[in-house]
This record gives structure tokens, sequence and C-alpha cells, in this order.
């Protein structure tokens, strides 16, 4: 009797120590999805997440493509930024726009800015080669800066049937206040 | 080392069992508050359960006068009451208190009501006694699960009166809790003191469930294979395992929830390159498993019920007992299904709504074979059946609104109105609570040694079923009708359906009122119920004891005899 007690009792911890160590297993992936869930981002454009590329191999190709450009900017950070005009070019081509910030407080602010396309499905074929976004700028007060992207629309956009109606794709970008900022 | 521990265990084990010769029972408050029994710990979570239904059960009413007339008739008051604030002030005080009551409803009809009631009370009293066992593996675990509960409601309850978004009390975001709303939105403490509940509720569950879970593996009697189990076990090993996979997902969640507030992280930040949606998705990998958590306990139940009163073994037992597993598993792969109006690419929708389709498969596999034992059956219509039969027929309803809110294209129309309400308190409101209540009426004799008066208990089930029909089924039109959930006020065209849906709310009120008078005439009539008043329906080995059920039972392990097994 006390054998069997015995017995039991050591199964019963086992048993409890491999749930409570299942439990802290599904904590730990609740936080690796976190770095899973931005691979998945970045390697299916889900989200409307484009690429980086350092040039476009593929060419063009005859469908054409209108790019629109959006920024918003975040209440904490005093600039006002415009985005470029609408352009019009051939899928697979590269093009450069610039966008226009101006610090409009008499301080140093250091901003960067987050961004996405839409739809969000041409965001895995959005291949931004330079881009603002890649780095924190600093403008001095009052300072007015040029702020280049150079990009391409991958040609393979065009065997994706989700995106056979598409003649648009907005890249909108939301400016916040780094948390360095200057005084 | 190994040998050294196992002989202190030994002797703990040895000394343990003498004890519990020598000084009988504890008695009095100890007999509870150090309580590691497991029926007593069952009653209490029942006990529990029933005070927090109450409660959140009041809020609702609140919500229901506040929606019965188009415009604001009672929140302002509320909160001048609450809160002390006058005018225009109260006015948007009430706004919000408004929604602070559609949170701490759901909350704690969730985490407080239906949980206590079919994991806590139900499975740690009738678990261990279906499959022979003399108690659960852990009984002291047992007793901390259970005594984490108050603490948690008693931090939801501090959260309402605690600032949330600034100048307002309370928590408003939703039982979800999406940032940014919950996180930049809300920076008083309230959302804080409401993630802490949900930590130390959650804590209660996960041991809960470890606790059930070596006991339905380790402690069933001889004979008792899984696969001749009974069906409540089954559905609350199921459920417990699935407690056990999902909530640590959500502790992580809030837990970035509480870190990105309070200690800068950005998880969910998207100025600092977090995504809000990832909360989405977290939280619903937890809250689609949470709503099967909530129904399959209920499943075990009404599949006893059916087959006691039907006097037929279930139809199809082991089809039963996978289609819980079935059903748990894939409840773990369809939670996008929450979140088609996020953007997500047509093929993930596509996969979302095949996957969550599939799922009636098993659920259709349940409701047949409930239908198919009652089939031929000599059915006599006691008080537990008729419970048994309105969840059927009300999951069912609530289960084909959800197959059609499971299409992609249809969700993007009904997505957060008030056919969602309908559709999610048709599987649980009426779905979870009959089969809870299928389970005290059908249990509660054993539990008590009392019989109810069937004739009050009838009353309790038709004025009930009337009442929450008349609530919830008006709720599909002004879905379809497009009015948004959430919102204190809505447009005058809403106004006759949620006058339809308020004047049930009394309905039910009256049913609950029916349902204390149950209890209390039990009491004073004190008839005793016998060891098996169902007759020979009744198989499993609950009703092989006394009624209450010896304070210690099967100190002799039962031999299982499966020719009568469910």
């Amino acid at each position: 009797m006390a054998l069997s007690g015995l017995i039991s009792r050591d199964r019963n911890s086992w048993i409890a120590y491999a749930l409570t160590g299942t439990v802290l297993g599904m904590i730990g992936v609740a936080y690796a999805a976190v770095p899973l869930y931005q691979i998945f981002c970045s390697a299916t454009g889900y989200g409307g997440t484009t690429r980086e590329a350092t040039d476009n191999p593929k060419g063009a190709i005859a469908r054409e493509m209108t790019v629109r450009f959006d920024s918003n900017v975040d209440n904490g950070l005093p600039w006002k930024v415009v985005p470029a005009r609408p352009i019009t070019d051939k899928v697979g081509a590269v093009d450069t726009i610039n966008f226009v910030a101006t610090n409009l407080s008499d301080k140093v602010v250091t901003g960067h800015a987050i961004y996405n396309v839409s739809p969000e499905i041409a965001g895995s074929y959005f291949n931004k080669i330079q881009c603002f976004c890649f780095t924190e700028q600093t403008l001095q007060p009052g300072e007015t800066v040029q702020m280049p992207v150079v990009f391409f629309v991958d040609p393979d956009l065009d065997k994706n049937q989700d995106l056979d109606t598409i003649k648009d794709i907005t890249l909108s970008y939301t400016f916040y206040a780094s948390d360095n900022e200057g005084s | 080392m190994a040998n050294a521990e196992a002989t202190n265990l030994e002797a703990h084990a040895t000394g343990h069992d003498g004890a519990s010769h020598d000084h009988g029972h504890p008695t009095g408050w100890r007999r509870y508050v150090y309580s590691t029994n497991h029926k007593d710990i069952g009653v209490m979570y029942l006990v529990f359960a029933i005070f927090a239904g109450v409660v959140g059960g009041l809020l609702s009413g609140a919500m229901r006068m506040e929606l019965q007339e188009p415009g604001i008739q009672i929140f302002h008051g509320l909160a001048a009451m609450a809160y002390g604030v006058e005018g225009d002030a109260a006015i948007d005080a009430g706004k919000h208190m408004y929604n602070v009551f559609t949170t701490a409803h759901a909350l704690i009809m969730i985490f407080f009501m239906v949980m206590p009631a079919t994991m806590g009370g139900f499975a740690n009293y009738f678990a261990p006694l279906m499959i022979g066992a003399p108690d659960t593996a852990f009984p002291r675990i047992n007793n901390i699960a259970f005594w984490l509960l108050p603490p948690a409601f008693i931090l939801l309850v501090i959260s309402m009166f605690v600032e949330g978004p600034s100048g307002h009390m309370g928590v408003g975001g939703g039982w979800t809790m999406y940032p940014p709303y919950s996180t930049t939105g809300q920076p008083g403490p309230a959302v804080d003191f409401a993630i802490l509940a949900l930590h130390v509720a959650g804590v209660s569950s996960i041991m809960g469930s470890i606790n059930l879970i070596t006991t339905i593996f380790n402690m069933r009697a001889p004979g008792m294979t899984l696969h001749k189990m009974p069906l409540f076990a089954w559905s609350v090993l199921v459920t417990a395992f699935l407690l056990l996979l999902s909530l640590p997902v959500l502790a992580g969640g809030i837990t970035m929830l509480l870190t990105d507030r309070n200690f800068g992280t950005s998880f969910f930040k998207p100025a600092e390159g977090g995504d809000p949606v990832l909360f989405q998705h977290l939280f619903w990998f937890f809250g689609h498993p949470e709503v099967y958590i909530m129904i399959l306990p209920g499943f075990g139940m009404v599949s006893h019920i059916i087959s006691t009163f039907s006097k037929k073994p279930i139809f199809g037992y082991l089809a039963m007992a996978y289609a819980m597993v079935a059903i748990g598993v894939v409840g773990f792969v369809v939670w996008a299904h929450h979140m088609y109006t996020t953007g997500l690419s047509l093929d993930v929708q596509r996969y979302f709504v095949a996957a969550t389709m599939v799922i009636a498969v098993p659920t259709g596999v349940k409701i047949f074979s409930w239908i198919a034992t009652m089939w031929g059956g000599s059915i006599s219509f006691r008080t537990p059946i008729l419970w048994a039969i309105g969840f059927i027929f009300l999951f069912t309803i609530g289960g084909v609104t959800g197959v059609v809110l499971a299409n992609a294209g249809v969700d993007r129309s009904f997505h957060d109105t008030y056919y969602v309400v309908a559709h999610f308190h048709y599987v649980l409101s009426l779905g979870a609570v009959f089969s809870i209540f299928a389970g005290w009426y059908y249990w509660s004799p054993k539990m008590f040694g009392v019989m109810y008066n069937e004739k009050l208990a009838n009353a309790h089930f038709w004025i009930m079923f009337v009442g929450v029909n008349l609530v919830f089924f008006p709720q599909h039109f002004l879905g379809l009708a497009g009015m948004p959930r959430r919102y204190i006020d809505y447009p005058d065209a809403f106004a006759f359906w949620n006058r339809v849906s308020s004047v049930g709310y009394y309905i039910t009120f009256i049913s609950m009122l029916v349902f204390f008078a149950v209890l209390i005439e039990a009491k004073i009539r004190n008839r005793r119920a016998g060891d098996n008043p169902w007759g020979e329906g009744a198989t499993t080995l609950e009703w092989t004891l006394s009624s209450p059920p010896p304070f210690h039972q099967f100190s002799t392990l039962p031999e299982f005899d499966d020719t009568k097994a469910h």
C-alpha cells in the first residue's frame, strides 16, 4: 500500500513538473511570437511591411502603377511633413521622390518614421533602395530638409492575381519624436 | 538523493493518513479556509461562481436599463452617485462608466462565473468521484487555486474605482484590452489592476488544470482506461489542457501590456517599432480556446444528463470523446477569425474561414449524438434534462450564427455589431449557463443530499428560457440592421428591439429570483434525495455513494464495471 502510494506520488510530481514546464514553455512561445511576428511580417509583407533592396535586377515591365505618398505626424513631434506628389511609372522602374520636412519649433528635434503600404498585400513587392526612414532624422530649429526615397515596385507583382485590379499603391509614413530628443 | 526524498514523501504520506484518522474532520471556518478536500473546494467554487454571477448579472442589468430607450437614461446618474460628478461631467463619466460595465461584465462572467463553476466547481467535485479517486492529486494546490480567485476578483473590483483614462474611473476597453487604448489611452492604474486580476485568476486556473490533469491521468479506478472514462472527465481533461496551453499566452500578452505601460517596453507601440495588431494575435490565440474552455465541460455534463434521463448509454461514446479533443485541437488554429478586419491577406482569410467551419463538424457530431441518445430512449423529463435540451437547442442556434460569422466576407459587415453579441451570448450566456444549471439540478441532490422542488425548478427553466431568448434573439436583428456594440446610445431606429431585449432581461432577472427560491425551498423542506434520485439511467460512480458523499470516499478503490460504462 505504502509502496503503491509512493509510486503514484512520484508519477504525480512527474506529471506536475511536465505540465508546469508546458506552461513556462507557452509563456516563452508568447514572447517568442514578438520577434517571429516581425520576421513573418517582413518575409511575407504582412500588414504592408515593405522590402529593402540595393537595385532592381528584374527590369521594368509594361504595366503601369501609380504610387501615392502620405505623411502623418504624431502630436509629440513639432514637424510639418509634406509628402511627395503621386508618381506614375512602369512597374519595375526605379524612382526617386522627396518628402519635405520642416521643424516648426525653436529646438533641435530628432524624429523617425514608421511606414507601410496599402494595399497591404502589395507590401512584399514594394522595395526601397534608399529611405530617410532607415535612420533617425535631426532637424535644427526652423530647418527644412528634403528627405528622399528611392524605390521600385517588383515586377513579380504582375503575377499575383490578388493584385490584378490594383492601379495605385500608397506609401504612408507616420513620424514620431525619438526618445533622445535634442534640448 | 532521490531515495531520501522518496522516503520523506512516504513518511509524509503515512503521517498524513494517520492524522486524518486521529483528529476527524476539520470544522468551522478551518474546514473551508484550510480545505484540501476536493468536494468542499468544489462547493466553495460554486458558491463563488453564484456570487460572481449575481454581480455580473446586475452589471448587465444596468446596461439593459440604459439601452432600453435611446438617449442616456441612468449612467449619468450612476456616475454622479459613484464618483460625485455633476452635469456634463456626469454624462461624460457615465459614457465611460457604461464601457466599464461591459468590460467588467465580460471579465466577471468569464473568469469568475463560468470558469469557476465548470472547471472549479463541477470538475473538482465530480471528476474525482467519476473516476473513482479518493481526492485530487494535489489537494493543497487545489486549495491555493481556489483562494487565489477572491483576491483576483477584488483586484478587478478595485480597478473600477481607480482612474483609467484621464479623468475617469475604471477600465473601459472591453475584455479584449486591445492596445493602444489599453496602453496610452488609459494611463491611470485601472488597467494595471485589471491585468493583475487576470494574472492571478490565470495562475489559479493553471494550478487547477495541473491538478485535474494529474488526477485524471494518475488516479483512475482499476479497470477504468481512458477509453472507458466518463465523458465529463474527458471534457475536463481536454479543457484543462486548453487552459494549460492558452492561458500562458494571455499571461505573456498582458504582461507585455503591463511593461509597455509601466516599464518603457514597446511591444505594441508603433512609434518604437512595435505592432498593436500583435496583441490581437496573442489575445485571440488565448481567446478562442477560452470560448471552448467555457463550453466543453458543459458538453460533458449534458452528455451525462441526456444519457441518464433517456436511460440509454450515450450514443457514439468514443466519437463524443474525440470530438471534444478535435474541438480543442482545431480551436487553437482559428484565432484570426476574430480579426478579419485587421487587413489579413485573402489567402489567410480563406484559411481561417475554412478552419473555423471545420469546427462545425465535431460540434455537429456531438449535437447529433445527443439527439441519437434521446432517440428511442425512455425519456423522463425531469428538471436536468429540460436544461440539457434547452442547452442543445440554444447552443445550436449560437453555432449556426457562428458558421455565418465564420465567413470573412459576411463578418466584414457584422464585425463589432450586435449580431456578434447575440451569437456569443447564445453559445455562452445561454449555452454554457444552461449547461451549468443543468449540472446544478443534476448534481445538487448529490452534493447536498437534498432534493429541490421540481415544479419550481422547471418554472426557473421556462422563465429563464423565455427571458434569455427575448434578450438575445432581437439582438440578431439589431446587428443585421447595423447597430454597433459597446456604445451607450443608439439611433431611434433601433429602439423597438432594444426595448424587447431589455424586457427579456427583467424576465431573466425574475427567473434568477426563482432560482434562489428553489435553493431556499429545498433548504427549508430538506427532502432527502437518496443515493441515486435519478434511477437506473444514472450509472456513473458518484451515484454509488451516499448523498452527500462521505468526507473521504473510495478508501478501498471501486472496481470499475465497464458493462455499465457511459
